[in-house]
C-alpha cells in the first residue's frame, strides 16, 4: 500500500513499494490527498496521526498534561463524559496518550449529591426564598420545596454561618437575611462550588477550600459517597507531545463527502480526514429465522434429499389415531392424564369421531383381527379412543397417511410438536418438535432400515451409527439408535427406529406390508450446537440471545 | 420404565458363571435391555414394559443365561397336581372376576431371598400390574392356610381382619380409610358394593386385594416352605402370566410347583399351567422381515439363545412370557439372538421423489420476506393462559381449554397468537427498542372436525417501539400481500384490544384474513409494558387457500 503524506507545506511525497519517499507535485496545495492508514498499531508517524484526529481529539489533547486526571479534563474542555471517553481511547489507540486506570477509594456523588448539584443546595435555595425582612418559616420551605429536614438542616447551616436571623413573628418564626448571607448568595458557597466540579474525585488531591466544603458536606445525609471507583488519569506519550509541537489544529480536512461537494466538484480542494479503520463500531442486528427453525429447515432438507414427502395434520387428534391405531394399549401408561393432555373443561374430557376403521382396530385390539396375534385380550372402549388429546408424537401423522394409502412404495417424513404432560425444566419441555420418517415397502425389511438410518444419520454429521434392540408399543423389531459424537467421544443416543407390527398396517394398510419408521427428538440434537445446557433456552425468545446466537451454518 | 438393581455376584451365582464387566456390559445391551450402570456389585438396569418376566435376579439370570450360551433352549418347569381347591364365587364378578393361583412347596428361604420375592411382587405390581390395578399379587405362606381357599365378595362392613401391621381387627370399610394402603390403593374399589376377600376353610380373611394381606396369615419368612401365591384382576391371561412369572422364579429358587383348582362355578380351569404356547412359525417370514436367509437347521439354535423350544415350524414359548402376541415377536428374538450388530444394513430401497408440503413452502416464503423487513422470528409455545388470552386482552375470546393442564400458566390451547408476542414483550422490557417480531404457529378454536376443534395457522406481527403505530404495522401487511400479489380493502373495526379507531379489519377476495391496530394501552398495562405496541394477525390458511385459486 502506498501513502502519500503532506510534509509541511512543501514537496508531496510518496512512500514507494520499496520504502523510499518519491517526491511526486512541487506545486503545492491544489491537489487532493486520500490519506489512509496501512500498517497497524504503534507506528504511526506525527503527521499521519495528526492527520488522522478527530475534532474531538482536537479538543481534548490539548489539555493531557503528564498526567491529567479524567474529571478534570471533562471541565477543561466543556465536553460530556462519553465524548471525552471516546477521544481518550481513540487517543490511546494512535499512541499519543497512554490510559491508566485505578480502581481506589474515591468521592462519588451520592443521591442527593446528584440532586443538590443540578437543583442548588438546599440552604441557596431557602437563602433565595427569603423575600424581604422576617419571611415566613412556611413560605421559604413552599418556595422552595424543600422538605422538613431539608428546612431543619438548612436553618441550622445559615445561622452557624451567620447568614440569616430568627425572629418569632404572630405567624410563627420568620427569617431574614444578613449581609453575610447576602454575600454568600451572590458569590455561591464554597460548598456549592465543590459540588460543581466533575466527579468522582481523588480524595488525596483534594486543595484547602476543596477540603473544608467536602469535610462539610461529607456529614449531610446521601451528598457525597466514598467507594470504589475508577479514576482515570491520562498522560502524553512522546509521540503525543511531539504532535502538540507541530500543531494539531488541523480543520481543513472535510468529515463526509456531500452530495453537495460531489455535485461542486469541491471535493478537490479537499482533504478527507483519515478514520482509524481498527476501531471498532457498534454492531448492529437484522432480521432473522428463528434457530430452531433454522435447524429444522436443515433437517427436513435431507429428508427432500431422500425422496420423502413430508406429512402435515392438525396437533389435536382422538387418542384413536394417537394411541389406538398404533396398538398402544387402553391401560398403558402413557395414556393417563400425568403423561399426556387431553383437551376439556376440567369436568369432562372433549369426545371426537371415529372413522369406520375403528371397527378393524377394535378386533385387533381385542383378539388380533386377522393378523393371528393374540391381541391385547381385553375389551376395547370406544369411548377412551374418541377422547381428544394434544398429539404425543407424530407417529399419528403415519397412522393418519397409512390409512390413506393407495399406492407403494412411499416414504414419508414429519418435523412437527408434539406434547407430553411434563413440567417445564431443564431436561422437559411439554411441548416440543419431534423428527420422523416411514418407508412403507412390501420389500422393505431390517437390513434396510439400518441402512436408512446409517445414511441418514450420516447425512446429520454423524459418521459413525449403530442401533441395539429396544421396545416400543407399536414396532417390532425396535431398535434404539445411537451414534458416535464427535466432539464428546462417546456413543449417546439420539433416537428410535423399528418395523411397524402387523396389528398396525394390517387395519391400516389393508394387510401387514412392513413399514420402516425411525424418529428422534430434534430439541436434545441441537443443543450441543447452540451451546446450551438448559432445554428451556431454546424457547425463552430472549430477544439479545435470538439477536445474537450463532446462525445455523450447516 | 421399570428399573431392577442386580446384585452382581447373585446373578453370577445363578447363572453358573463368571464374566467380566465390559463383556457384560455388552451382553446385557445386545440383550436389548438398557444398563443404566454397573457400579462395584450392584448393576441397574431399565427393563422394558414388554419384558416383566426380566424384573427378578432369577429371571434375568434365565434369559442372560440362555442368550450367553450357559442354558440355552426351553426351560422345564414340571407342575404336579396338588388335591387342594380355589372356589372363585360368583359375587366376585362385578367387582374383581378372576384369580390365578399356585402353590409352590419345598422352598428355601433366607433373608435375601425374602426380599426378593417381595421385589419382585413390587415391581411387576407397578409396572405389569399397572399399579394393582390390572394384577394385583399376594404370597402367603402356606402352613397358615387351611384350604379349600374361596375368592369372594363380601360387605365392606362384614369383612373384619387384622390387617398386615396393623394393632387390630377392623372392617374393610375401615381398612381403606384407616390403614396406608387402603388409603393408597382404596380408589380402585372406588363405588363397589362389596369387596373381594381370599377366606380360608377356617372363615379367616386371608387378604382383601388389590389392598393388604390379614396380619394372621402374616408374611413369608425363613421358616416358610411352601408358599401360595395369587393373581387378581380381570383378564384371565394376563393373570396367567403375571402368575407364572413369579412361580418361574420360585422354581428357580428351588421349588416345586404344584397347581390348583380354579372352580368357577361348573368350570374347572387348572392353574398354573406352564405348557408352552405354540407359536407357528414360517421361515419365509422371519426372512423377508429380516431381510436374511436363515435355513430351517438355524432357527432352533437362535430361539434357543432367548429361552424359546422349536418344533415342526412352530415355537414353543415358556409360559412366564407376555410379550409374544405374534409370529414378529419371535422374528424380533432371532434378529436379537443373531445380533442386530452382525445385521449388515442394505442400501436403501429404491429412489422415490421427495416432496415439501405446499404451505409449508408458502410459511417459508412469509418468514422470507419478513426477515427482510429487519423482523426477528420468535418461537412461542401454543400452550398459554385464557386469562392472557381474555382478561389481560380485554377480550372474551372464546378459547379450548386443557382438561388436565400441569399449571395455571398453561392451561389453554392459544386461540390467537398476539397475546404469545405480548407475553414475549413482556419478557424482554430490558433489552433495546425497537423490538420488531414475528411468528407462525397454530390457533385453536372449538369446530365441526373429528377433534371438535378447528386449526388455523397463523401469522402475527408486533412492532414495539417509540414509533410503532397503526401506519407502520399497515406499512408491513401491505409489503407483505403487495409480494404476494394479494389484493386488499381494510375496513374499521370494533376490537376491544385495540385503541378505538385505529383497529382495522383486512379482506382479501370477500374473506376476513386478520387484523392490525394499535394495542390498547390497558392490555399494555396488563402486561406491564411501557413502550406502544402495533399489532398484526392474519390467518395464513385462508391467504393460502385465496392464493391456490
Amino acid at each position: 500500500m502506498s501513502l502519500t503524506g503532506n510534509v509541511g507545506q512543501h514537496g508531496h511525497f510518496r512512500s514507494r513499494a520499496d520504502g523510499n519517499l518519491e517526491e511526486i507535485f512541487r506545486e503545492a496545495p491544489s491537489t487532493t490527498t486520500f490519506l489512509y492508514l496501512a500498517t497497524p498499531y504503534l507506528c504511526m508517524d506525527v503527521q499521519e496521526a495528526i492527520a488522522a484526529l478527530h475534532p474531538l481529539e482536537r479538543a481534548v489533547l490539548p489539555h493531557i498534561r503528564e498526567s491529567s486526571r479524567f474529571p478534570d479534563i471533562v471541565a477543561a474542555t466543556k465536553l460530556k463524559d462519553v465524548e471525552v471517553m471516546r477521544a481518550l481511547q481513540w487517543l490511546s489507540n494512535k499512541g499519543l496518550i497512554t490510559i491508566h486506570e485505578d480502581v481506589r477509594e474515591a468521592i462519588t456523588l451520592g443521591e442527593n449529591g446528584q440532586r443538590y448539584r443540578e437543583q442548588g443546595l438546599p440552604e441557596i435555595l431557602f437563602l433565595r426564598h427569603i423575600t424581604g425582612i422576617a419571611t415566613p418559616l412556611e413560605s421559604i420551605q413552599q418556595g422552595a420545596h424543600l422538605s422538613p429536614e431539608e428546612l431543619r438542616a438548612s436553618l441550622g447551616l445559615l445561622r452557624k454561618k451567620g447568614a440569616i436571623t430568627i425572629s418569632a413573628e404572630k405567624q410563627g418564626t420568620a427569617v431574614s437575611i444578613t449581609a453575610p448571607g447576602k454575600q454568600m448568595l451572590q458569590r455561591g458557597s464554597l460548598e456549592s462550588a465543590f459540588l460543581a466540579q466533575p466527579f468522582p474525585r481523588d480524595p488525596a488531591a483534594l486543595r484547602d477550600e476543596d477540603r473544608y466544603a467536602y469535610e462539610e458536606l461529607k456529614k449531610r445525609k446521601g451528598i457525597l459517597v466514598v467507594k470504589p471507583a475508577t479514576l482515570r488519569t491520562a498522560s502524553l506519550t512522546e509521540l503525543g507531545k511531539a504532535a502538540l509541537q507541530a500543531g494539531i489544529k488541523g480543520g481543513r480536512s472535510v468529515e463526509a463527502l456531500t452530495p453537495e461537494l460531489i455535485r461542486s466538484r469541491a471535493w478537490r480542494q479537499k482533504t478527507f480526514r483519515a478514520y482509524d479503520v481498527r476501531s471498532p463500531v457498534p454492531a448492529i442486528s437484522g432480521g432473522r429465522r428463528h434457530f430452531v427453525r433454522q435447524a429444522a429447515a436443515y433437517i427436513r432438507q435431507i429428508w427432500l434429499e431422500m425422496g420423502f414427502q413430508e406429512m402435515s395434520g392438525t396437533l389435536a387428534q382422538t387418542a384413536f389415531w394417537d394411541l389406538d391405531a398404533l396398538f398402544v394399549p387402553q391401560d398403558h401408561p402413557a395414556r393417563q392424564m400425568q403423561d399426556t393432555f387431553y383437551l376439556g373443561d376440567g369436568r369432562q374430557v372433549l369426545r371426537g369421531t371415529l372413522p369406520p376403521l375403528a371397527d378393524a382396530v377394535r378386533s385387533v385390539h381385542e383378539h388380533g383381527g386377522k393378523t393371528g396375534s393374540t391381541g391385547w385380550q381385553c375389551p376395547w372402549d370406544r369411548h377412551l379412543a374418541e377422547e381428544v388429546l394434544l398429539r404425543t408424537h407424530t407417529t399419528v401423522l403415519s397412522a393418519r397417511y397409512l390409512s390413506q394409502l393407495k399406492e407403494f412404495p412411499a416414504k414419508f417424513f414429519s418435523v412437527g410438536r408434539v406434547f407430553r404432560n411434563e413440567t417445564l425444566d431443564w431436561k422437559h419441555l411439554f411441548e416440543l418438535n419431534q423428527v420422523e420418517g416411514i418407508v412403507v415397502d412390501p420389500d422393505a425389511n431390517l437390513r434396510h432400515l439400518l441402512g436408512y438410518i446409517t445414511t441418514f444419520f450420516t447425512k446429520l454429521g454423524f459418521s459413525q451409527v449403530r442401533v441395539r434392540p429396544a421396545h416400543f408399543p407399536y414396532t417390532e423389531p425396535s431398535a434404539e439408535v445411537e451414534v458416535f459424537h464427535p466432539l464428546k467421544k462417546s456413543w449417546i443416543e439420539l433416537g428410535g427406529a423399528g418395523i411397524f407390527r402387523p396389528e398396525v398396517t394390517a387395519p391400516l394398510l389393508g394387510k401387514d406390508i412392513p413399514v420402516l419408521a425411525w424418529g428422534f427428538g430434534l430439541e436434545r440434537s441441537i443443543m450441543d450446537y447452540f451451546s446450551l445446557t438448559d432445554i428451556r433456552d431454546l424457547y425463552r425468545n430472549d430477544i439479545k440471545q435470538l439477536r445474537e446466537i450463532r446462525q445455523w451454518m450447516r | 420404565m421399570p428399573t431392577i438393581t442386580l446384585n452382581k455376584r447373585v446373578l453370577e451365582s445363578l447363572m453358573g458363571k463368571r464374566i467380566p464387566p465390559a463383556q457384560l456390559q455388552e451382553r446385557i445391551s445386545s440383550l436389548g435391555v438398557a444398563l443404566e450402570k454397573i457400579e462395584g456389585n450392584e448393576i441397574l438396569l431399565e427393563v422394558f414394559p414388554n419384558r416383566p418376566d426380566l424384573l427378578s435376579e432369577q429371571g434375568f439370570a434365565r434369559a442372560l443365561s440362555s442368550f450367553l450360551g450357559i442354558r440355552p433352549g426351553l426351560r422345564e418347569y414340571p407342575v404336579t397336581p396338588s388335591k387342594h381347591i380355589v372356589i372363585i364365587s360368583p359375587s366376585v364378578a362385578a367387582v374383581r372376576p378372576y384369580t390365578a393361583c399356585a402353590l409352590v412347596q419345598g422352598l428355601r428361604l433366607d433373608d435375601e431371598r425374602i426380599a426378593e420375592i417381595i421385589r419382585i411382587q413390587e415391581k411387576l405390581h407397578g409396572s405389569y400390574g399397572r399399579d394393582r390395578k390390572r394384577v394385583a399379587i399376594g404370597i402367603y405362606p402356606f402352613e397358615r392356610i387351611t384350604p379349600p381357599i374361596t375368592f369372594q365378595a363380601l360387605p365392606p362392613d362384614e369383612i373384619r381382619f387384622r390387617p398386615l401391621d396393623f394393632s387390630h381387627a377392623i372392617t374393610g370399610r375401615e381398612i381403606l380409610a384407616q390403614h396406608p394402603a387402603g388409603r393408597a390403593y382404596g380408589s380402585l374399589l372406588a363405588g363397589a358394593e362389596k369387596y373381594p376377600v381370599f377366606t380360608d376353610a377356617k372363615g379367616n380373611v386371608l387378604s382383601m386385594p388389590p389392598i393388604i394381606n390379614s396380619h394372621e396369615t402374616g408374611r413369608i419368612d425363613a421358616e416358610t416352605t411352601d408358599v401360595f401365591v395369587e393373581c387378581s384382576g380381570f383378564q384371565y391371561p394376563v393373570l396367567q402370566a403375571c402368575l407364572n412369572i413369579i412361580v418361574a422364579a420360585l422354581a428357580d429358587m428351588g421349588g416345586r410347583i404344584h397347581s390348583l383348582e380354579m372352580h368357577y362355578g361348573k368350570t374347572k380351569r387348572i392353574s398354573p399351567d406352564f405348557t408352552p404356547r405354540n407359536v407357528p412359525l414360517s421361515l419365509d417370514y422371519v426372512n423377508a422381515r429380516l431381510g436374511l436367509r436363515l435355513s430351517e437347521q438355524d432357527i432352533p439354535r437362535l430361539l434357543a439363545a432367548m429361552g424359546h423350544g422349536y418344533q415342526k415350524r412352530s415355537a414353543l414359548v415358556p409360559a412366564y412370557r407376555a410379550d409374544i402376541l405374534h409370529q414378529i415377536d419371535l422374528v424380533e428374538d432371532i434378529a436379537i439372538a443373531y445380533g442386530y450388530g452382525n445385521l449388515p444394513p442394505q442400501a436403501p430401497l429404491g429412489a422415490t421423489v421427495g416432496s415439501e408440503d405446499p404451505f409449508s413452502r408458502f410459511q417459508a416464503k412469509l418468514a422470507e420476506l419478513l426477515t427482510g423487513l429487519g423482523l426477528l422470528e420468535v418461537n412461542t409455545y401454543h400452550l398459554i393462559s385464557a386469562a392472557a388470552q381474555q382478561g389481560m386482552m380485554c377480550s372474551s375470546i372464546p378459547v379450548v381449554l386443557l382438561h388436565n393442564p400441569s399449571s395455571k400458566e398453561y392451561d389453554s390451547l392459544r386461540a390467537w397468537m398476539l397475546p404469545s408476542l405480548l407475553d414475549v414483550l413482556a419478557r424482554n422490557t430490558h433489552h433495546e427498542y425497537p423490538q420488531n417480531l414475528f411468528d407462525l404457529g397454530t390457533a385453536f378454536r372449538r369446530g365441526p372436525t373429528d377433534t371438535g376443534v378447528t386449526e388455523h395457522q397463523h401469522l402475527a406481527v408486533v412492532l414495539c417501539g417509540e414509533r410503532a403505530n397503526f401506519t407502520a404495522i399497515r406499512q408491513v401487511m401491505d409489503y407483505l400481500l403487495r409480494m404476494l400479489g394479494v389484493g386488499y380493502q381494510v375496513r374499521a373495526m370494533e376490537h376491544t384490544s385495540f385503541i378505538p379507531g385505529r383497529v382495522g379489519e383486512i379482506y382479501a377476495a370477500k374473506t376476513a384474513l386478520g387484523q392490525m391496530g394499535e394495542v390498547h394501552p390497558q392490555v399494555l398495562a396488563n402486561f406491564k409494558l411501557e413502550m406502544p405496541v402495533a399489532g398484526l394477525e392474519i390467518d395464513v390458511s385462508g391467504l393460502f387457500s385465496l392464493l391456490q385459486k
